[in-house]
């Protein structure tokens, strides 16, 4: 459905993107994960046609991004990260102008099943100037999904609601991913773990990691972790801790007197650990297991060396 | 054709919306009815009320010369602002005819805005014998719409290089003094040739359709200033897309 080939583009000497390669196939919602100004919003829009890369190409639903824009701007529907929305319009108002300007047959009766669909129907009559920001957020999506198009871009879909709404958000988009190419971008990471079927995870504009959330999970999961607070930790403890057997790293923490200790897969290491602690003259405060999230993998793939490694 | 219409339509009717419409017609409805008051209150005291249909048109036309880029100044700043533009420009519209469309929908309003001032002069017609002039009045309101026209293409141009209304509606502003004063400045510097003196924004209209000679010059300079400006809005916009 979405197929993106070695896309850069340069704003002036600047690449925001760097050869973005993916695929994105019919019916899977496919996430876009990334830290700010990593190059989601960029990437994305090339593919709605709003601008064309600087290099390489881009085909959606079959059409090509910058020959035929026209005709993947007919299928697409797009919720940018700014919800565009004028606000002395009223919802309904709103829908019939986006409606007509999409040729959407039946207009009228489409609208009111769109704003069933984003629990709107309510509201159709309120100005948009007046409407909270997790509503706005619903009539953006109203208008992407309003001519029933074969793909949806997403950005930021639930940026700056409340958390009540994200998960009501996040719930719709789930519904609407099983008839639809649905892609989505996100700097946060339970999203995409919840709600995606594969992620592809961008820094500094290339492509660092693509794969399902669980098996990128399960890739950086080899080493284990726990955290161990003393009272007075100093460096005599850390290498002290190094030659616990099957400890692999000691890396000090957040906050003084915290250690992180990666120990060697499926070798639990926390008796030794505590022994090692006590014998050593220090009040152990704290030892507990910190699991392998996506968070950490994130942070692994986005650190500088490993974009080299993954990049170059 | 049909996406110029729907952008047209939701423009002019934003028109009816926003104060700054109204405001600017109770402002040019209020100069121009005291000054017809006053000019038929001379006339009768001195018992000769003159003819002359276009008595409000003269300063209609300074006035809106000054206050046409107020109407064109959010056209695409606005958008761009506010980050609709990524919202139209997403839509299976093309550039020209969103240009176009935001152009028409303001022409729309001036046309209106402009018409019931064609009140005035029916009066006078009613209050002198044998009336006024009508075709020098058609004449006169024809190259009023034709001028407006291309000082409304020509704002719909600014407005896409800007985030900020009231800077496109400055620059508009600039750009118009500038076309106003051309030939008078060429002139008085002893530069005034055929060139500068077609470029005259003002006098095209002055000279001729102002006294009832509607000449097929005059009618090609503003459509082509509308035109080339339309076309270079368009280019804009396409190119803000390559950035």
């Amino acid at each position: 459905m979405i197929q993106a080939h070695a896309l850069t583009k340069y704003y002036g000497e600047h690449p925001a993107i760097r050869s973005i390669t993916f695929e994105a196939r019919h019916g899977e919602i496919l996430g876009f994960l990334g830290p700010n100004g990593a190059g989601k919003t960029t990437t994305m829009r090339i593919l709605t046609g709003y601008m064309p890369p600087s290099e390489g190409h881009a085909t959606v639903a079959g059409f090509d991004v910058v020959e035929d824009s026209i005709e993947v701007r007919r299928r697409v529907g797009y919720l940018p990260e700014t919800v565009p929305l004028y606000p002395e319009l009223s919802v309904f108002e709103y829908l019939t102008f986006m409606g007509s300007l999409r040729r959407v047959p039946a207009l009228e009766d489409r609208i009111d099943e769109v704003l069933e669909e984003v629990h709107l129907t309510e509201r159709s009559e309120s100005y948009i100037g007046n409407l909270s920001k997790g509503l706005r957020q619903r009539l953006g999506l109203a208008q992407a999904l309003l001519h029933r198009p074969d793909v949806l871009i997403l950005d930021e879909p639930t940026i700056g609601l409340d958390p009540a709404q994200i998960i009501e958000v996040r719930k719709l988009i789930q519904g609407l991913g099983r008839e639809r190419t649905i892609l989505l971008s996100t700097h946060i990471l339970s999203e995409a773990q919840q709600v995606c079927d594969r992620v592809v995870i961008i820094n500094k504009g290339v492509i660092v990691a693509e794969d399902t959330p669980a098996n990128l999970q399960s890739q950086l999961a080899g080493a284990e972790r726990i955290l161990v607070r003393v009272a007075d930790g100093d460096a005599a403890l850390r290498q002290k801790l190094e030659g616990v057997s099957g400890v692999v790293r000691v890396a000090p923490g957040q906050t003084t007197g915290e250690l992180e200790i990666a120990s060697s897969p499926g070798v639990d290491v926390r008796a030794r650990v505590a022994r090692a602690v006590v014998e050593a003259g220090h009040d152990l405060l704290e030892l507990r297991p910190i699991g392998v999230s996506l968070e950490d993998v994130f942070l692994q793939l986005t650190t500088d060396d490993v974009v080299a490694e993954a990049g170059g | 054709m049909r996406n110029v219409w729907i952008i047209a339509g939701r423009e002019f009717r934003h028109y009816f919306i926003s104060p700054m419409a109204y405001v600017l017609a109770f402002l040019l409805y209020l100069i121009l009815g005291g000054l017809f008051a006053i000019n038929i209150y001379v006339g009768m005291q001195s018992g000769q009320i003159s003819p002359d249909g276009r008595l409000v048109l003269g300063p209609m036309v300074t006035i809106l010369i000054f206050t046409t880029p107020i109407v064109t100044m959010r056209l695409l700043a606005e958008e761009q602002s506010s980050g609709t533009i990524e919202l139209l420009l997403t839509a299976p519209v093309r550039d020209g005819e969103l240009v176009v469309g935001k152009w028409l929908g303001a022409l729309g309003f001036m046309v209106a805005l402009t018409a019931v001032t064609w009140v005035y002069p029916l009066i006078l017609h009613r209050m002198t014998d044998p009336g006024i002039d009508q075709g020098t009045l058609v004449a006169a309101y024809l190259g009023l719409v034709l001028m407006v026209s291309a000082i409304l293409a020509i704002g719909t141009l600014v407005s896409t290089f800007f985030r900020s209304s009231l800077a496109a509606a400055g620059v508009t502003l600039a750009v118009i003094l500038l076309l106003w004063i051309i030939g008078g400045f060429a002139s008085g510097v002893g530069g005034a040739n055929e060139v500068t003196r077609y470029l005259s924004f003002v006098s095209h209209y002055y000279d001729n359709f102002y006294r009832g000679v509607i000449d097929l010059k005059d009618v090609v300079y503003y459509l082509s200033l509308t035109v080339l400006s339309l076309f270079l809005a368009s280019q804009v916009l396409e190119s803000r897309r390559w950035r």
